[in-house]
């Protein structure tokens, strides 16, 4: 099993007024830069940066880094440039982008010597994710949707072919054309650094994922829709003759770990504080339905089970009543899909569900170790991932939070899931190649366990 | 939505909404232009005005249209893309759709054409009339896209939400309600929805207007109107008042009490603006 770390670096500004559940309203496209603290924004970086170096010293596998624009939630708009910092001062850690929005880059070339400057400098550390992105990133880097899904699929084949080819090439397709291919930059691994496609609820990505053997990661999704999600993800591997293993799925999911309950419960609640994703569980933001509903941006007739799930639905644009009708026993038991919004194309509502609410569907798993760890095992059990990202340190939490819970981690959790892992096992796709099944032989047994 | 609001609307294969009592009787057409099977609605007798609709896609015969059609022969396309019509996957710019209304009008013989465009419709017509004017006897812009203001900014629709935008056409917005109800009727929600998926494709970048056209203007011939609702809250007048600069033979006539639908906020001034063009 592959275990890493992730946290959106959100900017946690505690003049900002959105800071905290009782605060104003964060809603996409409605905050102005104006009040943007740069002094702030250096500490936030370098305290994350500090706690990735963390994150490898108590012993994960990987840290995760994510990408967005113009928005407070993530201040990972130039996420390379992250990921190159750490490639120089990390020794062990795999370094997973998941991802980069391949849609918005109008030079993909550019992209693929970033990621092959990356890979080198980190020795072969480098495990790249792409996705197609929110409405946001098309908004801020004034990328067309309708082509969101051609770009992203024409810029995959550019980039693997600039990294996997001998140059020069010409290259002429429907959204890029370079008369000179030929980057003096080629990735340290090879073929080429290894493709995870992280998503929420798109049907056509996780389709041609499968269709491309790359491992698909959930992102915070509820444990059922997010169960049969990867059931599609299977029936798609089959059509496609082969069985997808745990090699090819992939999990995030909220995990905080203090000495105590009462303190665990108090912190792991900070996770709905402050500016959160929107997009995923845990966050009081409002999703502007503009946004969401970007001409030709995503097929919502075309959606995975988790697509049903209130919030989702909601931060998407859908209305609640229409969940309802599509998908009623999930809508029934969706606490957070009350009270009804308003009209259909009225502003979207929080649609969150409450903090205990997360706790009980394991959307946030926040304990000690001995409560944590149970939990874990549960939602391995479920949906049998072969590599899983604790998502921590997040929301309002401060740096002492996030190391307090780093070195019980390291300490206590770690241990035991990587035990549990062993037992049921549950292979990474560092362990099984995704796209023979076969195992792949690892240089030092002794830290095979650790992918 | 009040029972004599809309028109006949096309949608899905079905008719959606028959409402406004249509005392001409139309028919529907399809024409095939350059592979793509292209829709159009017609009726009337006499010289033929062509209406090529906005952005927000054809909401079917209206009550301009029904003016229109007791004196003229009314074609009204729905362009490339937009309603029935076949989506061509290769355009990327408004001239694009232009080139196949120009070749459409080819298509179905048609001579002292007078050309009428609403909205995105005027920014085709007028490269239209840029690219081939032979068969136009009179343009007529109305609130038309295509040119930068000089001051103000063209109204995103991009980033508000549609029905907002829409609101935002009428010069009350009170209007907005008379015409589509409390509720906005889901299948015209889908319209718009679906429509600014083409204007997306051929407008995103820049948006509504081109740097090419302006150039292009001082060599069109054809008599031009142009129509601007004095409370346009969409365009900034000024690209009207480019427009009639530019174009040699053109005119700018600006209606009160109307926003930037003029065809929905003052449909009888315009019928008679476009029929007085038509008939110089």
């Amino acid at each position: 099993m592959l275990i890493g770390r992730f946290t959106e670096r959100p900017y946690q500004d505690p003049a900002s007024g959105y800071f905290g559940a009782t605060g104003r309203s964060i809603q996409d496209l409605s905050i102005s830069n104006g009040e943007y603290d740069s002094q702030l924004g250096a500490d936030l970086y370098n305290r994350y940066l500090d706690e990735q170096v963390a994150t490898e010293e108590a012993g994960f596998d990987a840290v995760m880094l994510n990408e967005h624009h113009s928005t407070p939630f993530c201040m990972g708009g130039t996420v390379n440039t992250e990921a190159a910092i750490l490639a120089r001062i990390t020794e062990k850690v795999k370094i997973v982008l998941n991802g980069n929005v391949l849609p918005i880059w109008d030079d993909p070339l550019w992209l693929a010597e970033e990621l092959a400057t990356i890979d080198m400098i980190s020795r072969g550390r480098l495990v790249t994710g792409w996705v197609r992105g929110t409405g946001r990133e098309s908004i801020a880097h004034n990328a067309q949707p309708p082509f969101n899904w051609e770009r992203f699929q024409e810029a995959h084949d550019f980039i693997v072919k600039a990294w996997t080819d001998d140059g020069p090439f010409r290259w002429e397709g429907e959204h890029y054309d370079y008369r000179y291919v030929n980057p003096w930059m080629r990735p340290y691994q090879k073929p080429h650094p290894q493709i995870m496609i992280p998503g929420v609820v798109s049907k056509n990505t996780v389709k041609w994922a499968a269709e491309h053997r790359y491992p698909y990661l959930m992102l915070s999704t509820r444990l059922e829709p997010t169960k049969a999600s990867f059931d599609y993800y299977r029936e798609v591997a089959r059509e496609n003759g082969y069985e997808a293993g745990s090699q090819h799925i992939g999990y995030l999911f909220k995990v905080h770990v203090e000495e105590t309950e009462e303190l665990a419960y108090e912190v792991g609640k900070k996770f709905l504080d402050g500016p959160g994703n929107i997009f995923l569980e845990g966050s009081r933001g409002t999703a502007s339905p503009v946004l969401q509903n970007l001409p030709g941006l995503t097929d919502r007739k075309n959606l995975l089970p988790t697509g049903q799930v209130g919030f989702v639905a909601a931060s998407r644009g859908r209305d609640a009543d229409q969940v309802a009708k599509d998908n009623p026993d999930e809508a029934k038991d969706d606490k957070a899909a009350e009270p009804a919004p308003p009209a259909r194309g009225g502003p979207a509502p929080a649609m969150q569900a409450d903090y205990d609410t997360q706790l009980e569907n394991y959307t946030i798993i926040s304990g000690t170790p001995d409560s944590v760890i149970p939990k874990i095992r549960h939602v391995l059990e479920t949906l049998r991932p072969g590599t899983i990202f604790f998502w921590d340190g997040d929301g309002a939490m401060t740096h002492e939070d996030s190391m307090r819970s780093l070195k019980l981690m390291g300490s206590d959790v770690l241990p035991a899931v990587r035990e549990m892992a062993e037992e049921l096992e549950l292979k990474s796709s560092f362990e099984v190649d995704t796209q023979t099944n076969e195992p792949i032989p690892q240089l030092e047994e002794a830290s095979a366990a650790g992918g | 939505m009040p029972e004599d609001a809309v028109g006949i609307v096309r949608w899905k294969g079905g008719e959606l909404t028959v409402t406004t009592a249509t005392a001409i009787a139309t028919q529907r057409r399809v024409i095939p232009v350059a592979d793509l099977d292209l829709h159009l609605r017609e009726g009337g007798d006499g010289a033929p005005v062509v209406i090529l609709h906005r952005s927000i896609g054809t909401l079917g015969w209206d009550a301009l249209e029904e003016k229109l059609a007791a004196q003229f022969r009314v074609i009204t396309p729905d362009l490339p893309g937009f309603g029935e019509s076949e989506r061509p996957d290769w355009a990327r710019e408004p001239r694009d759709i232009a080139l196949l209304v120009s070749r459409m009008l080819e298509r179905l013989d048609l001579t002292d054409v007078t050309l009428v465009g609403l909205g995105f419709g005027g920014f085709v017509a007028a490269e239209l009339a840029t690219a081939n004017e032979e068969r136009l006897k009179s343009l007529v812009l109305v609130g038309a896209a295509g040119l930068k203001p000089r001051e103000g900014e063209i109204v995103d629709q991009m980033l508000i939400e549609h029905a907002a935008y829409v609101r935002q056409g009428f010069s009350d917005e009170a209007r907005f309600e008379a015409r589509f109800g409390s509720e906005l009727h889901p299948d015209i929600k889908d319209i718009w929805e679906f429509s600014r998926i083409m204007t997306a494709r051929v407008s995103w970048s820049p948006y509504m207007f081109s740097r090419r056209l302006p150039h292009l203007l001082c060599e069109v011939k054809t008599p031009t109107l142009v129509v601007w609702g004095d409370d346009d809250r969409i365009i900034p007048k000024d690209s009207g008042l480019q427009y009639a600069e530019r174009i040699p033979n053109a005119r700018l006539e600006v209606v009160p009490n109307a926003g930037h639908l003029v065809e929905w906020d003052a449909p009888e001034e315009l019928a008679q603006l476009i029929a007085a063009q038509a008939t110089v």
